[in-house]
């Protein structure tokens, strides 16, 4: 099963890569797809739950839009601070306790730490996430917990 | 002149403005965690809005579909490479600059 | 007008390459290099549209990937001084 999944995706990946639809360029594609499959069908695809998987993705899904929103407002925050010609900065380093259970969850908020207006994700250990912040306020927005309780709705019910 | 090509002119201004402001915060900044900030945010955004635009301007082909995996390729490695950068950093133990306080 | 957006891009990692030169740690290096290379990557393929060559959107996509592996490769060397 893991191995038709994984020859189904490279070889969608060979003919969007290639972009010709002769003989030859499907024969090859068809030859080292089949190839890479089956040297590494293990590794690519592992033992993931197609259900779950794709709940997790339509959960993600509802959250995109809040992040690129945040993305955006993150960016004008940058700007703002390099423009400004005394620079209002104030870095510190803040650390938190989570408690998300899954991977996903810990890896989704770290991406959303990162990318959410003046903090960055230095290092997660044992559910302790250690946070540059650039000045204050960031900080306080982050330990406010705004942000966990959404990550909390992606990953849903499961523990 | 056509609409597009308007689209088009419109988010290569505005990537291309935050390449440069990420490129002038990664030279004024004054530590590297601070650094890092413009590096993993206004860069990532920058290019990718400037690599939509070249999309708009294509339309839908192959060439698009390719602009689409750089695109989501770019998005997930390049905060990943900061980070990684940022916890290597801090295990050397590196410390963050502090203002100073009476200024 | 892709042009003007390539120019302003290589001002940019210009810019950048001071910092890269400048240092002072390594890290901040490292993050330079990292920035550049994606610059590259919009380069490319801003290139492709101005020349009409679709192909080196290829370049582009090999390029990230490869960019991405050497920030890797330059992290582990400065962490253990090896690359085994």
């Amino acid at each position: 099963m893991n191995f038709i999944i994984t020859f189904i995706i490279l070889f969608f990946f060979w003919i969007l890569l290639s972009g010709y639809f002769d003989f030859m360029h499907l024969f090859l594609g068809v030859i080292s797809s089949l190839f890479v499959a089956f040297i590494s069908h293990d590794l690519i695809m592992g033992d993931v739950n197609i259900g779950r998987a794709s709940k997790n993705v339509l959960r993600f899904l509802r959250y995109l839009p809040w992040l690129l929103y945040q993305i955006v407002l993150a960016n004008l925050d940058i700007v703002y601070r390099t423009l400004h010609p005394d620079m209002p900065i104030a870095p510190r380093i803040i650390k938190f306790k989570t408690d998300l259970k899954t991977d996903m969850g810990i890896v989704v908020l770290a991406n959303s730490i990162t990318l959410t207006p003046g903090t960055v994700t230095i290092d997660v250990k044992d559910g302790e996430f250690i946070v540059h912040a650039i000045a204050e306020r960031p900080a306080d927005d982050l330990l406010g917990g705004e942000m966990q309780a959404r990550v909390k709705k992606v990953e849903g019910g499961e523990g | 002149m056509n609409i597009t090509t308007i689209i088009t002119a419109i988010f290569l201004t505005i990537g291309c403005f935050f390449s440069v402001v990420a490129a002038i915060g990664v030279v004024r900044f004054p530590d590297f965690y601070s650094r890092m900030h413009p590096a993993g945010k206004n860069d990532t955004l920058g290019q990718t809005l400037i690599l939509i635009g070249l999309i708009i301007y294509e339309g839908f082909s192959f060439v698009s579909i390719k602009l689409l995996l750089i695109i989501i390729f770019i998005f997930i490695a390049n905060p990943t490479a900061t980070h990684a950068i940022a916890k290597a950093a801090y295990l050397a133990g590196l410390k963050p600059w502090e203002k100073e306080e009476k200024k | 007008m892709f042009n003007i957006a390539a120019i302003a891009i290589v001002l940019a990692a210009f810019l950048i390459l001071y910092r890269a030169i400048k240092g002072p740690m390594m890290y901040d290096r490292a993050l330079a290099i990292n920035i550049i290379g994606t610059k590259t990557v919009v380069i490319l393929a801003l290139i492709g549209f101005i020349y009409k060559r679709p192909h080196f959107l290829d370049i582009a996509l090999v390029y990230a990937l490869i960019n991405f592996i050497a920030t890797f490769a330059i992290l582990k060397y400065i962490e253990r001084d090896r690359l085994d």
